[in-house]
């Protein structure tokens, strides 16, 4: 069997990152997760050359260092990395923030709910539409699960 | 009826845009559909500002005059043009062409399915995956009285 891409995890905060992995499990998402907890981080393991590109990355926009629309700029300017769709999960509703990072060419921007029934509601539909998209796969038990 | 933005459709097959529609309508999507027959004519729509700019452009690849990858091309270098997300919609299984797209930053690329009601399934996803997500609003659709501040395709 073909080792399955990582999702890569960009988030500063520990336990919104277990949160957000909790949730990965809890959709049986068979993918590996690999948590990175800042832009530089992020940007060392995206060109380390024995790691596996990801199939998604899940990125926060407030981090030290290099925040989440830097990253982005980094990752859009690289041709090694372009082709990696990035889903913003974020708390910031700013108008600026989606219009920044819609403009780098992000493919989708969700808010993160406090609530965690809500949020496993959010990251169901996030899942189901980078399953149909051949990024993410899922256990088979789970396919019969419906909103 | 809430007022919403227009999905634009970029496809050549008359039978598929139709299949496109009927979807929408039994998903109950109350967005219009605005259809382009290839990259061109999609531009002609995008670039005239008489027009609301799409919520998400869904677009075939193979079309003639201007196909998917280069409408991605001009689209995607036009800053008033680039932020609106792209999804391929197509029966290629080419893996080129699925890089080349994610390349151009699109939003997504899935594969039709053939069977109606899979179909469906597939549309039903993309409306409520980009009704989840928000979206920037340009300042040409916030001025506009009927435009719901909210910031996702339907809400």
């Amino acid at each position: 069997m073909r080792a399955l891409k990582p999702i890569l995890l960009v988030e500063d905060d520990f336990v919104d990152a277990s949160t957000v992995k909790q949730a990965l499990q809890d959709l049986m998402v068979r993918n590996p997760v690999v948590h990175k907890t800042d832009g530089e981080e992020a940007i060392e393991y995206l060109r380390g050359q024995n790691n596996q590109k990801p199939a998604l990355i899940l990125l926060d926009l407030n981090m030290p260092k290099i925040s989440g629309v830097e990253l982005l700029q980094v990752i859009k300017a690289d041709t090694q990395l372009q082709h990696i769709p990035v889903v913003v999960l974020t708390v910031s509703k700013y108008e600026q923030d989606k219009v920044d990072t819609f403009d780098l060419g992000v493919a989708g921007y969700v808010i993160k709910a406090v609530d965690y029934d809500a949020f496993l509601r959010a990251m169901d539909i996030v899942i189901q539409y980078w399953v149909w998209n051949g990024c993410i796969e899922k256990e088979r038990v789970s396919e019969n699960a419906r909103l | 009826m809430r007022d919403s933005k227009p999905i634009l459709l970029l496809e050549d097959d008359t039978v598929d845009a139709m299949t496109v529609k009927r979807a929408l309508k039994d998903l109950k999507v109350s967005n219009p559909l605005v259809r382009a027959g290839n990259g061109e004519e999609a531009l002609v729509y995008l670039r005239n500002d008489n027009n609301i700019k799409p919520c998400v452009i869904l677009l075939d690849l193979n079309m003639p005059k201007m196909n998917g990858i280069e409408f991605l091309r001009v689209a995607k270098a036009d800053e008033k043009l680039r932020s609106i997300p792209a999804i391929v919609l197509t029966t290629s299984r080419d893996d080129q062409d699925r890089f080349q797209t994610f390349q151009l930053s699109v939003a997504g690329f899935i594969i039709k399915p053939v069977d109606y009601k899979k179909f469906v399934e597939a549309m039903r996803i993309i409306d409520v995956y980009w009704t989840l997500s928000e979206m920037p609003n340009s300042e040409q659709e916030t001025t506009n009285a009927n435009f719901q501040t909210n910031s996702a395709c339907r809400r």
